[in-house]
């Protein structure tokens, strides 16, 4: 199956991480969110939240989680609640760590 | 050119299921969004063909002959394209029997290129040794889920409504995908009367395999109406199928079927809602949308993919399906306090048995479905919706379930001998009774010439 490379075992997300969508997985909008469908491990997952779906297509060109949270203009206090969601998107490899330039191996 | 023939005049389902006008969501759960409808299904079912190896005496669809009006290889093709771009994810595919398609296996490739991933439900017939090792081939990328119909744990139950052979047909098709590798096939089980204390032995087959099982609710739905009252599950073997899942539920599959159930305590797995024409819909052979597969009738019917603008048109805008989005007051059953567990419980389950939509699901756990099923018929009688389509045979094959009484012969010499009651008529006990050569109108012949009977 398609384990994220370098993921902590328990999925959890930091602000100071840098992740990306898994390629796998597509987004289909809905009226409250968006629906969340892995081909690889069949998985369908919903984000509840519009912001949640602005959140998750943005990781990608972050540098980090932080960046992302607010280029979707989520008030700080709220990030705690978002970095959790994410967790739980990481744990079904709906997003992984993305590995940038130079990292560890 | 029009394709469908004219429709009768159907009821409104926005009259039979009061609304409360209101179209914010109910609260902040999945569920209450999901009653508001989605941009797409999430679950649809596509009936490819109403052709049928078999004749199953409790069919959802009433299967059996092709219908002449079957979409071709291409129209299938352009529903696959659309789902695409509708981004649905996966489809099961049923009928009918799927695989006597002779297209069958190009459409699911088709549909797997195309990111449509593919559930389809069988009852093994055309699962030889070849084609299962094309299923559990890199070319199906395990994007194929193969469900393969079982309805008893023993030949004697299962072929009682599936047919003469069927079991073994099942038994060897599961016996061939093990041997090529494929994994996680399901078996999926209609619960009946005669099968609910075969529980543990289903799930014993289901582990020799290495398959799953999946345990569905019997709709009264096709020709299951003519054989719900005999073959439905009396109420403490639903309490029997709710507790055995609650114990067993985290590795069977349910289809979200047994929601009803959920008010005899805790909710069980899944979404706990009807999703008919919400988040459910069902294509027929002919490309014909109902809100969902057990609800294969007029009164259901959303629209026509061919002559009403395509899939997404039909889901989007029909008639019906803003109807079944719009929040619905519960009716009589919203004053239960189990309501928020079971909803109401099937709308196709009270239809096709007659029952009002906004009243209880014929088998309320609570016991309201069996008193106002009783109620209708102490008033009169109930009032069986007629079919809308079907596609039976029209003569008995050899396939055909003969459904004499499954029973035991009394233990001793005496009662088993003894009569057990008078002959219906007189030319049930001898076929000549009654009949005079000399004065009899049909003289000559033999049979009953009375005329008494009826026969």
């Amino acid at each position: 199956m398609s384990d994220a490379p370098n993921s902590p075992a328990d999925g959890a997300v930091r602000l100071d991480q840098p992740w990306v969508i898994s390629p796998a997985v597509a987004l289909r909008p809905e009226p409250f969110g968006a629906l969340a469908y892995h081909f690889g491990n069949r998985k369908l997952t919903f984000l509840k939240r519009p912001e949640l779906v602005r959140v998750v297509r943005g990781l990608g060109d972050a540098p980090d989680v932080a960046a992302a949270l607010e280029a979707a203009e989520i008030p700080e206090s709220q990030w705690p609640g978002y970095v959790a969601a994410l967790s739980g998107l990481a744990r079904t490899d709906m997003i992984r760590p993305r590995q940038t330039e130079g990292a560890a191996a | 050119m029009t394709i469908a023939p004219e429709r009768p005049a159907t009821t409104r389902i926005g009259q039979l299921l009061p609304t409360t006008g209101d179209r914010t969501p109910r609260g902040d759960r999945l569920v209450d969004q999901f009653e508001l409808g989605l941009d797409a299904p999430i679950c649809l079912t596509w009936e490819l063909t109403y052709a049928c190896n078999l004749e199953c005496a409790h069919c959802l669809s009433s299967s059996g002959r092709r219908d002449p009006r079957e979409l071709s290889t291409d129209q299938a093709k352009a529903v696959i394209d659309e789902l695409q771009r509708m981004q649905v994810f996966y489809i099961n595919i049923g009928g009918g029997e799927p695989t006597i398609r002779p297209d069958f296996w190009e459409l699911l490739e088709y549909s797997i290129e195309h990111n449509v991933g593919v559930k389809f439900s069988t009852n093994g017939v055309r699962l030889n040794k070849e084609r299962a090792a094309f299923l559990a081939s890199p070319a199906m990328n395990g994007y194929v889920d193969i469900q393969i119909s079982l309805d008893g744990a023993t030949a004697e139950v299962n072929d009682y409504v599936r047919g003469p052979g069927s079991f073994d047909t099942a038994i060897r098709a599961l016996e061939n995908l093990q041997e090529a590798g494929f994994q996680d096939a399901k078996i999926s089980v209609v619960c009946t009367r005669q099968n609910i204390g075969q529980l543990d032995e289903f799930k014993a087959i289901a582990d020799k395999y290495g398959a799953m099982l999946r345990l569905t609710r019997l709709r009264p739905s096709g020709r299951g109406a003519d054989v719900w009252d005999e073959l439905h599950p009396l109420p403490e073997q639903q309490r029997e199928l709710y507790y055995w899942l609650m114990a067993n539920g985290e590795n069977i599959l349910t289809g979200d079927s047994f929601f009803h159930l959920a008010a005899f305590g805790e909710s069980l797995p899944g979404l706990n809602l009807c999703g008919a024409g919400r988040v459910v819909c069902l294509i027929d052979p002919i490309g014909d949308v109902y809100a969902c597969p057990f609800a294969i009738h007029d009164n259901f019917h959303a629209g026509n993919i061919l002559t009403d603008g395509g899939f997404q048109q039909v889901w989007q805008k029909s008639e019906l399906f803003q109807d079944l989005r719009a929040p619905q007051t519960g009716g009589a059953c919203a004053k239960c306090s189990f309501f928020d567990a079971c909803r109401g419980g099937c709308m196709a389950a009270k239809f096709f048995t007659g029952l009002p939509l906004d009243g209880p699901d014929p088998e309320c756990v609570q016991g309201y479905g069996e008193s106002a099923l009783q109620s209708m018929n102490e008033a009169g009688g109930r009032v069986i919706p007629e079919s809308s389509q079907d596609h039976s045979k029209k003569n008995p094959t050899r396939n055909q379930p003969v459904m004499l009484q499954l029973g035991r012969r009394p233990d001793d010499l005496e009662s088993a001998l003894k009569p057990r009651g008078m002959p219906v008529s007189a030319c049930a006990e001898s076929p000549l009774a009654g009949f005079d050569p000399g004065t009899g109108a049909l003289g000559g012949g033999g049979g009953c010439a009375s005329g008494a009977c009826g026969c």
